[in-house]
């Protein structure tokens, strides 16, 4: 069978390793028609729109910068940018913290863990404006049983989404309440450290934490890596929870970047301006994202350096 | 050797001691998980007087089930159910088919500037949505694909990055034999991959198919922007509409019978392929 193959090739090379490329490019259009559709096509018109003041109504002209001063000098989209930082560098870190805990208590062999490993990722299948909505309801200044159960405590608790100081601080408890995606994706990292590891340290008299602080930390944190720039793009585009829940308000005070960007574009149709604001998120996004693969080299321990490759 | 002996016995009394621990933890988290559940379904069976007492009732008297069929009746979520299930379907279709297709290209045959591909089409993992939001909006705008499904189907036949990359994953594990034997019979590389590779997939299709149901079924941003019409709407976005303001707090009680309703596909499928959301996250090999 080699022989024949190989015969083939040395017959003529050239054709057929053209017609394997045909094919290859066959197979792979969909991808590069998506890319060239619905990615690098979007991402420069997207590009020239931000120039310029094109608004369904307007004919499209260019305009400089424009935009961009606009933007600069508007208040409502420094507020949107501080209340998105704000939540990213609250919800990302303890949603990190969280996960990690909660997978490396899941990763026991204990009976029933299996239940509870389900139960702890049922939050993120279901997540959308179906909880959005319960969780309006949970918050609910008079009847939601958050209040209810700090009543009982004698605490009274705050109107929570009608609070500009409370209402963040709502959306970003019911962000943890899904942190099951990323505690499952540590949880399959935590089973791919050898056991003998473990042991190994333990005859070595090593104690519980510094097992965890020298060996699961450093072998984790290219899952820790992943995790964590997953985070940051998904925190930096919330949409449907601050949409749902409080609608950008009391007063602003959850106006997402994406909640921002989407009343210019869908309901001022903006086009030209919410095009810019989404260029200035694109690039916060590309910066952390250069920032924490940058910073990798100092944190993130790969396999490869201890198998001394 | 009975000093390791000795220290190993009273390392397994301390790890009893950390599993106790473990599970009291791991209980007070599930009960945390699941109180708004409870609350919800609690919430779906009160009567309309009932929502606002003081205490709260946790079980309700007198329970009302009719609220389940009011909601449904009221809020039309037999159409709504229909839409979605309509466009998750067409989306399923198209991401299975396109992602395995695209995939084989990937894995087995060589072409120039395939592996570039590969790395932008793994880039676009990190590109923020909202960067090519507004001139995909146009672009359906102009071809007049606005309130129709077609938006919200159509991109799932060009290949989710994430999905090309997990069967890609896949197809470089199975062993080239099998498809050199069905060569040299003169099958087309496109045989190869409808009637060996796609047979061998299963569990990777399957797995790519209930994270598009999920994602799919609890997509609101897209739905909201390319849809109008109310009776076009999906099960997220005819909830959205019933949820109103912050302050609005009237009919509560069929407002939680219909999030219940609404969240019963999901959890019905979480329960029936559970290993497939596992095994996604496992076989992306994050792991190292």
């Amino acid at each position: 069978m080699a022989v024949s193959t190989g015969a083939k090739k040395q017959k003529q090379p050239g054709w057929q390793a053209r017609t394997e490329a045909f094919h290859a490019y066959v197979f792979m259009s969909p991808v590069i028609l998506g890319l060239l559709l619905f990615t690098l096509g979007p991402m420069i018109i997207s590009l020239v729109l931000s120039f310029s003041d094109y608004n369904l109504l307007n004919e499209f002209h260019l305009i400089g910068t424009d935009n961009y001063t606009k933007l600069l000098s508007e208040p409502l989209f420094w507020q949107s940018l501080r209340i998105s930082a704000i939540y990213s560098v609250i919800s990302v870190p303890l949603g990190l913290v969280i996960a990690l805990f909660l997978a490396v208590l899941l990763n026991k062999k204990i009976r029933g863990i299996y239940l509870f490993r389900s139960m702890y990722y049922l939050p993120t299948v279901i997540s959308g404006v179906g909880v959005a909505m319960l969780w309006k309801w949970i918050f609910n200044g008079k009847h939601g049983i958050i209040n209810i159960a700090l009543s009982m405590i004698n605490i009274t608790g705050p109107n929570w989404l009608l609070n500009e100081n409370w209402a963040l601080v709502a959306l970003i408890i019911t962000s943890v309440w899904g942190v099951g995606g990323t505690m499952l994706i540590f949880l399959a990292g935590l089973q791919g450290i050898p056991y003998e590891l473990m042991e190994a340290a333990e005859i070595d008299g090593a104690n519980r934490w510094s097992q965890f602080r020298h060996i699961t930390l450093p072998l984790l944190s290219n899952v820790t890596f992943f995790n964590l720039v997953l985070g940051i793009i998904g925190a930096l585009q919330y949409f449907t929870d601050a949409f749902v829940i409080t609608g950008g308000g009391p007063n602003n005070a959850t106006l997402f970047i994406a909640v921002y960007l989407w009343r210019h574009a869908f309901q001022y149709l903006n086009f030209g301006y919410a095009a810019a604001i989404s260029w200035v998120l694109f690039l916060i996004v590309m910066l952390l994202t250069l920032l924490v693969f940058r910073s990798s080299p100092l944190w993130v321990f790969y396999e490869s350096e201890r198998k001394g490759k | 050797m009975r000093f390791i002996f000795r220290s190993l016995r009273t390392r397994s009394a301390q790890q009893r001691l950390i599993d106790i621990v473990s599970v009291l933890v791991l209980s007070a988290g599930a009960v945390i998980i699941l109180i708004p559940f409870f609350w919800m379904i609690s919430t779906a069976l009160k009567q309309n007087g009932d929502v606002f007492l003081v205490p709260p009732q946790w079980i309700p008297d007198n329970p009302r089930w009719e609220n389940f069929s009011d909601a449904y009746a009221q809020l039309k979520l037999d159409v709504y159910a229909f839409n979605t299930f309509f466009i998750v379907t067409a989306v399923m279709i198209g991401t299975l088919l396109s992602a395995s297709f695209a995939a084989y290209g990937f894995a087995r045959l060589q072409a120039p500037g395939r592996d570039t591909i590969f790395m932008l089409l793994l880039a676009t993992l990190m590109l923020p949505g909202a960067v090519t939001l507004v001139p995909t909006y146009l672009m359906f705008n102009t071809i007049g694909w606005i309130n129709t499904f077609l938006p919200l189907t159509i991109p799932a036949f060009f290949g989710s990055a994430y999905f090309v990359f997990l069967m890609r994953q896949f197809y470089i594990t199975i062993p080239r034999e099998l498809e050199e034997s069905a060569m040299i019979d003169g099958a087309s590389v496109y045989r190869i991959w409808w009637s060996i590779m796609l047979p061998l997939s299963g569990p990777v299709l399957a797995t790519i198919a209930v994270f598009t149901f999920v994602g799919t079924y609890n997509d609101f941003f897209n739905p909201l922007i390319y849809l109008s019409d109310e009776s076009k709407r999906t099960i997220a976005v005819a909830l959205s509409y019933l949820s109103g303001s912050p302050r609005s707090v009237a009919k509560m009680n069929l407002m939680m019978a219909a999030v219940t309703l609404s969240i019963i596909p999901p959890i019905l499928l979480f329960i029936g392929a559970q290993r497939y959301f596992v095994r996604g996250i496992v076989t992306t090999g994050i792991k190292g």
